[in-house]
């Protein structure tokens, strides 16, 4: 780790001031993602700014149809709610998913989002459930918010306060674990709300994605049969040691298939 | 047995302070005015140096002292001043010859390269700081002007014609060419044969990752020329003889080398390694300590890495399956450099275990050694013998499915069951009885009714294999004199000491170190069972040259077979003294004195006195005639074995394979060995549960990738797939007994077995359930959904 200077504000206007200050500034939350970039050198911020403090950026509520979550809550914390388990329960099993206690005790939902990690498990439930990503300025379709790999929709000063979810119809959650990193290598989030299904896919490719084959053939009857004989096509899938695009092609309609019959 | 004798399930007495965190471990350790070391390390797999551009460095905050590899030269003996001639190379302590008869090729091994760097990671120079932090924000200052020359990692391409050379030395890379057993006799076999079975195997390499990673303290004190090394090492005086010897740091007398608790090493911390040389030599160089310590990057980079073959076999068999004969080729990837028993490894620990527990009249194995751009491969849990089992066990398995037989008949039909059995290949079987423990296995695992649990698993989409491993292996390393005639540098003998104090509290000075077998109770509960006394009234001393005077340290599942009976004799002198003290104290004849439960008694009468009696009456000395008996009481003891010992044993593992995902999951695993006697049932369980878990690693998990530069792609965990206890079942384990005749305590050695028998257990389950052998280790998801496109899928009872 190379050395940085450390702030602590209390709130969301001062936060944002100081990451104005600096180019190389960087928000902290859990710092489960941040801090062993950090720790091996390949990130170095001049300054961090550490949210722990911050008002306004935790709790849970539903708001009529929408469940809204502080863009500081824990995994752990989404994942224990009794308000997330009744409104999406889908969402808290993923949530419950997670990396293991030390990371579903440290990681939060707003640095995970932010992160935008193409094996990260959050993404795939914003993009399917058609979230909201609030901001200390604005507020962003979820569609408009996974740009690539690491990319976000953020710009320099923005943060995350919280994250609105519209309550689904159904909506199931599946996925395929990297056996080292036990991130998904595959993970199909689908959601069903009015007539029209979403299914978004993580860990797949350089970002989360919206999945066209099982999505038609979810809309035409939402079962795990109706994607038999399912084939999704593997351009723009990766290909690694883990996981050959083919493979990965095929884990998606596998895990679409679970998904739905959890749903 | 008593309550903490032979055979008592005591709780280990180290625990307390592992897991409280009360440990000592080589980074617990900080030395007034320490340095600390960060070592600067090739990015190429294969790269001239042209410079190293250290000024910046130098001036960098906090930095006392950066080094390359020309600065590393000799002390002149009677200053501190350098000598024009550089420090020793690191050396391989294992002579092999070629079957042309010409002793191995090692290429230079320097502690920091010179002019070449040969694998990731290796050394190119070492930046010594006030700060652990100022030494690694200076070592990104350190400049080095590589010509980056073309690499090889993969030992067949090595071999290739044209392939980048690794070493001058070595052409075409080649290490040595051996052979092992009767070639003419071999092929006789096979032209004999009704059957022959071919397998093209590969074993995967393994990163070992203990918990603990490597660390290093150089100490020197100028006022007594005396250097001290803090090591994570699993043999403490072998480190001080090959620093000594070879590298000349300093003569052995000058040199302490304390390996305090060690964090597992699985064989990874047998070997001497460059830093601990580099940290020893600067200390001395600037009159101050040196700390190192790795993380875990720079540990899957330069820890030394396990395994790695790839072999031809083939097995011979008449009409009934018997077996003829047996033919091995085998490829073995040494790295960049031959560590320091790494030739030892893919010869005689792995070739002479080829007959498995078979009756096998002719074998014939030629093993090629090669240096690829690659860390070193050195001893890994097993070593050798895992290779051979995988060899053996999946031959026997393939061939029984072959030619229709049951590949436990085949197996029985095949085992040897006369002893002392001598087979083609050096060994010489003690006893055993195989048949025993595979049928004790068969049974716990309902064999019978394995049908109808894979007509049931199909039901829920999952394919159901079953597959065996009856292993055997070469412990109790190892008779001095055969390993001698093999090319070994060193004896392989273990002393004891056993020290009785006045109050008649024990400790136990021993060369074997413990790094997580729990020697501190073992060794402790084989002298409460000899003396009868309290365990808590014995300390096992090791891991330190100052206190131990000799030992060969711990691997090879040796410190139970041939440490204890080290202890075992050295108790017995102590024992025949004390009788003879006591003797006197009771005023009756030697041979009238009877001792047992920690009490002397003169035959036949109710005179006696305790064991903490007779321990005062041998210091205060005032009963018995000087001129006849010594005072005190303490005696020593070398232990030497005379034949190597055989555990053996039957796992078998039953698995599912997802259909869909090709996901495999071990659902039931029965372990049933043989280790001859054992001291604690507990600690032996734990062995076999650790081992498997390694051994399914290996099978399911863990395989280190280099790529076509010489790149290691899987240098950390979110690549390099290590077991989790979700990955495994409960395991069944059970015991067979025969007692070693060979060492006092009938002892065979439990700490390898799980990592030798697991693998082909996993794989032969696995091929079980595709129905075809198409498969390579480890068998992740994605290999076994491939492999299941090629079965021909039995049709799903839905
Ligand atoms: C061992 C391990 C296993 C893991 N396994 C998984 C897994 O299986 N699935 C999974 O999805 N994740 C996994 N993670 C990642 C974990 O969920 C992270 O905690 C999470 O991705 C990042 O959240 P954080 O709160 O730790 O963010 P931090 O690390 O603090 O920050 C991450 C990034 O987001 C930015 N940021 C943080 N908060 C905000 C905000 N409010 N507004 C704008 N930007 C912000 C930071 O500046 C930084 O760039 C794992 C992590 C570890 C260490």
């Amino acid at each position: 780790m190379y050395p940085f200077n450390y702030h602590r504000p209390t709130s969301v206007r001062q936060a944002s001031a100081l990451l104005g200050k600096s180019e190389d500034a960087r928000l902290l939350a859990g710092g489960h993602s941040l801090l062993p970039m950090m720790k091996q050198r390949l990130a170095q911020p001049s300054d961090l700014i550490d949210l722990g403090l911050v008002e306004g950026l935790r709790g849970i509520e539903l708001k009529g149809r929408t469940l809204q979550i502080g863009a500081m809550m824990t995994h752990a914390e989404v994942a224990a709610s009794d308000v997330v388990r009744e409104a999406i329960p889908a969402l808290a099993e993923l949530v419950a998913s997670i990396g293991d206690p030390h990371v579903r005790h440290r990681g939060t939902i707003g640095g995970s989002v932010a992160n935008n990690d193409p094996n990260a498990d959050y993404p795939a439930a914003c993009l399917a459930l058609e979230a909201t990503i609030v901001t200390n300025r604005r507020r962003i379709d979820a569609d408009e918010f996974f740009v690539d790999m690491f990319e976000t929709a953020l710009e320099p000063g923005e943060i995350i306060t919280k994250i609105q979810f519209p309550v689904p119809r159904r909506a199931g959650y599946a996925k395929f674990r990297n056996p080292a990193s036990r991130y998904p290598l595959v993970g199909v989030f689908l959601a069903k709300r009015g007539g029209t299904v979403r299914a978004a896919v993580t860990g797949a490719a350089t970002c989360v994605f919206r999945c066209k084959e099982v999505e038609d053939a979810l809309n035409a009857r939402f079962a795990p049969k109706s994607l038999d004989g399912v084939t999704v096509p593997t351009d723009g899938l990766n290909s690694d040691m883990h996981a050959g695009a083919d493979y990965r092609a095929h884990l998606i309609v596998v895990m679409a298939k679970r998904a739905a019959s959890a749903a | 047995m008593g309550e903490s004798g032979i055979g008592a399930r005591v709780q280990r007495v180290e625990d307390r302070r592992f897991i409280t965190g009360k440990g000592n471990y080589t980074d617990d350790i900080n030395r007034p005015g320490q340095l600390h070391a960060h070592f600067v390390r090739s990015p190429h797999a294969h790269a001239r140096i042209r410079s190293v551009g250290i000024a910046e460095a130098q001036a960098a905050p906090g930095v006392v002292a950066v080094y390359t590899g020309n600065d590393l030269r000799k002390f002149v003996p009677t200053s501190d001043d350098l000598e024009e001639s550089p420090i020793g190379d690191l050396i391989c302590g294992w002579l092999i010859h070629s079957k042309n008869g010409e002793p191995m090729k090692a290429g230079s091994h320097p502690a920091i390269a010179r002019d070449t760097v040969r694998h990731v990671g290796d050394q190119v120079a070492v930046v010594i700081a006030e700060t652990k932090r100022q030494a690694r924000d200076a070592a990104e200052l350190v400049e080095v002007d590589y010509e980056v020359l073309d690499a090889v990692a993969d030992p067949l391409k090595a071999r290739a014609s044209g392939a980048p050379q690794v070493h001058d030395v070595a052409t075409g890379n080649l290490v040595y060419e051996w052979e092992l057993g009767d070639k003419a006799k071999t092929d006789e076999a096979f032209r004999n044969a009704h059957h022959v079975t071919k397998l093209n195997i590969v074993n995967n390499r393994l990163v070992p990752n203990a918990m603990e990673p490597r660390a290093a303290i150089g100490d020197y004190d100028p006022g007594t020329g005396v250097f001290t090394l803090y090591v994570t090492s699993q043999n403490p005086h072998v480190a001080r003889l090959v620093l000594s010897a070879f590298v000349g740091i300093a003569p052995e007398n000058k040199l302490r080398v304390i390996a305090p608790d060690v964090g597992g090493g699985f064989g990874s911390k047998i070997f001497i390694y460059a830093e601990e040389v580099v940290c020893l030599w600067a200390a001395r160089r600037l009159a101050r300590p040196v700390k190192w310590n790795a993380d875990r990057s720079e540990a899957f980079l330069t820890d030394a890495h396990g395994r790695d073959h790839v072999t031809d076999a083939e097995l011979a068999m008449d009409e009934k399956g018997k077996i003829l004969g047996l033919r091995v080729h085998t490829t073995a990837n040494m790295g960049a450099y031959l560590s320091t028993f790494a030739s030892a490894v893919p010869t005689y620990l792995y070739a002479t275990l080829l007959s498995g527990q078979y009756d096998i009249p002719a074998i014939h194995a030629e093993v090629d050694a090669v240096y690829t751009h690659t860390a070193p491969v050195d001893a890994y849990r097993g070593a050798g013998r895992p290779e051979a089992t995988f060899v053996v066990e999946r031959l026997v398995e393939v061939a029984a499915r072959e030619m229709g037989i049951d590949p436990a008949s085949f197996r029985k039909r095949n085992f040897v069951k006369k002893f002392p059995h001598q087979t083609p290949v050096i060994m010489s079987y003690d006893i055993g009885d195989y048949a025993a423990s595979l049928n004790k296995a068969l049974e716990l695992i309902d064999y019978k009714g394995v049908g109808k649990r894979k007509r049931e698993a199909l039901k829920r989409g999952k394919l159901l294999g079953v597959g065996l491993s009856a292993y055997i292996e070469a412990c109790g390393i190892a008779p001095s004199k055969a390993v001698g005639s093999l090319g070994a540098g060193v004896g392989l003998w273990e002393s004891a000491e056993v020290r009785v104090n006045p109050v008649g509290t024990v400790e136990v000075l021993t060369g074997s170190h413990s790094h997580g077998q729990g020697h501190e109770t073992t060794f402790a509960q084989l002298v409460c069972d000899r003396l009868g006394i309290p365990l808590d009234q014995v300390s096992i001393v090791h891991g330190d040259t100052d206190k131990v005077q000799f030992g060969m340290g711990t691997y090879g599942s040796r410190s139970g077979a041939v440490g204890m009976s080290a202890i075992s004799k050295a108790l017995d002198k102590v024992v025949a003294k004390a009788k003879k003290v006591a003797s006197h104290l009771l005023e009756a004849a030697e041979a009238d004195i009877e001792f047992k439960d920690g009490k002397f008694t003169v035959a036949g009468t109710d005179k006696s006195l305790d064991w903490s009696a007779v321990s005062l009456g041998a210091y205060v000395a005032h009963g018995f005639p000087s001129d006849e008996i010594e005072p005190g009481l303490k005696e020593g003891a070398f232990y030497d074995p005379v034949n190597f010992t055989f555990p053996a044993g039957c796992h078998v593992c039953e698995c599912e394979i997802d259909l869909e995902t090709g996901k495999t999951e071990v659902v039931n695993w029965v372990a049933v060995d043989d280790f001859g006697v054992i001291i604690n049932p507990m600690i032996v369980e734990g062995q076999v549960h650790g081992g498997i878990a390694q051994g399914v690693g290996q099978a399911l998990l863990e395989g280190c990738v280099y790529d076509e530069a010489g790149q290691l792609v899987t240098g950390s965990f979110n690549d390099y797939a290590m077991p989790r206890a979700d990955d495994l079942p409960n395991f069944q384990v059970d015991v067979t007994v025969t007692p070693c005749p060979s060492n006092p305590l009938g002892i065979k050695g439990c700490g390898e077995a799980g990592a030798i028998a697991a693998p082909a257990a996993l794989v032969n389950a696995i091929t079980d359930a595709l129905g075809h052998e198409d498969i390579t280790m480890p068998a992740t998801p994605q290999r076994v959904w491939r492999a299941l496109q090629k079965s021909k899928m039995p049709a799903a009872a839905e």
